[in-house]
């Protein structure tokens, strides 16, 4: 989805700003969202699609205004509702006061009962075109590359497409590729010479270039 | 309570409250090997760390054979170490050279080698470098203080899919006849990721 976590290329913020030293974890609470996260995954609540598309259904206000570890959380906590583990009303008067949740899942699998495809269809040196199609549920194709032509750099091997595992109990496994765009073509005459982004794509998201 | 109540949202309840009152319903629910969680953490924090990073990235300036193996098959040539698990399952190594520079990105979310690099910092997460490594990275850099030459080709690496990228930096100069232990003190997070070059 072209959710709020779909960043690449968003302009408005300002520096990157680094902290010396920094711990693993700030606070005590980091460790218990990271347990019950954990506990969340082991009950097998979640795949790594369905995860992810928990946090990018976060309001777009409270995903920019928190930490990563209360994305984590939201992600979680919305699972749990959704799997009938857990109750709003009763979270909000466990915690004392309003938990905010993601929300509903609005995404469909793209052909869940497709075949399983391990043979690549692209070679090393192809030209593809991303697809353009902007969906509403989840996707590994950022954006900032959808319409965009790139050429192929790397084969990477077969993997379960997350867009099908975040939203059904099937599994569908595509080759995946590393493409290589330069910044003049994602960003037009804004891009910078001398620069390219090298983005990981499922080959159902590509096309061969006209 | 007052009528006006119901036209004005319930404050948010603290961070620390939300976790507790998740926590104490996944116990409820029987979901909590408390044990066993703490481990996790405790590997998180204990066994995942760019140290495991540096030896390689050591290794591969002091063992010719070893780095070409690195580059060749990043995911076995680490696992010779002793380093792999989630998030390291599929591992690329990318080399600078006089002539180009890389750096390493997630913008959907926060894709990160953790066997080598340990858990992402909080920068690597946030949405300022998430946005903007991809759309204007040499000023990024600068900005950080790592000023890339206009000749030197800039590949940014959109962790997107299942491979993760670890940034092999150039061998420092002067730094002849060192052993693999003093290299690897040299060897920082931030170059292994790419927001420095050294």
């Amino acid at each position: 989805m072209d959710g709020i976590h779909d960043l690449g290329g968003l302009a408005g913020f300002g520096p990157v700003e680094r902290e010396e030293d920094e711990p693993v974890f700030h606070a005590e609470w980091e460790r218990a969202v990271v347990r019950a996260n954990t506990a969340v995954m082991m009950a097998g609540l979640v795949n790594g699609g369905s995860f992810r598309h928990s946090i990018e259904r976060m309001d777009p206000a409270h995903y920019l205004g928190s930490s990563y570890y209360e994305h984590w959380l939201t992600g979680l906590t919305t699972v749990a509702v959704e799997h009938g583990l857990a109750d709003p009303t009763d979270l909000e008067a466990r915690a004392g006061g309003r938990f905010p949740l993601s929300r509903p899942d609005r995404g469909s699998p793209p052909d869940p009962d497709g075949p399983d495809r391990s043979e690549p269809r692209f070679a090393v040196g192809d030209r593809v075109r991303v697809r353009v199609w902007h969906p509403l549920g989840h996707t590994r194709a950022p954006r900032y590359v959808q319409g965009k032509t790139g050429e192929v750099t790397r084969q990477d091997g077969a993997f379960s497409l997350p867009d099908v595992e975040a939203h059904s109990d099937r599994r569908r496994v595509e080759p995946t590729y590393s493409v290589r765009f330069t910044a003049r073509e994602l960003w037009g005459d804004g891009g910078a010479p001398g620069e390219t982004v090298n983005v990981d794509l499922w080959e159902g998201y590509l096309e061969a270039a006209p | 309570m007052s009528a006006d109540a119901h036209h004005h949202p319930a404050p948010l309840a603290p961070v620390e409250a939300r976790v507790a009152a998740i926590e104490a319903v996944l116990t409820e629910q029987g979901l909590v090997d408390r044990a066993a969680l703490d481990e996790v953490v405790r590997h998180f924090e204990d066994d995942l760390s760019p140290r495991n990073g540096a030896k390689v990235i050591a290794r591969a300036w002091t063992d010719p054979a070893y780095k070409a193996r690195l580059l060749d098959d990043a995911t076995a040539a680490i696992a010779e170490l002793g380093y792999g698990g989630p998030e390291g399952g599929h591992m690329v190594v990318v080399e600078n050279t006089p002539t180009v520079h890389n750096l390493v990105v997630c913008t959907l979310c926060s894709c990160y080698p953790w066997p080598v690099l340990g858990l992402p910092p909080a920068w690597y997460k946030a949405p300022a470098y998430r946005a903007r490594a991809v759309r204007e990275p040499r000023v990024l850099l600068a900005e950080l203080g790592t000023r890339i030459a206009d000749d030197v080709e800039i590949r940014v690496w959109d962790s997107s899919a299942e491979v993760r990228y670890l940034v092999l930096p150039e061998r420092p100069a002067g730094t002849e006849g060192r052993t693999e232990d003093e290299l690897a003190a040299l060897v920082t997070r931030d170059a292994m990721i790419g927001v420095e070059r050294r």
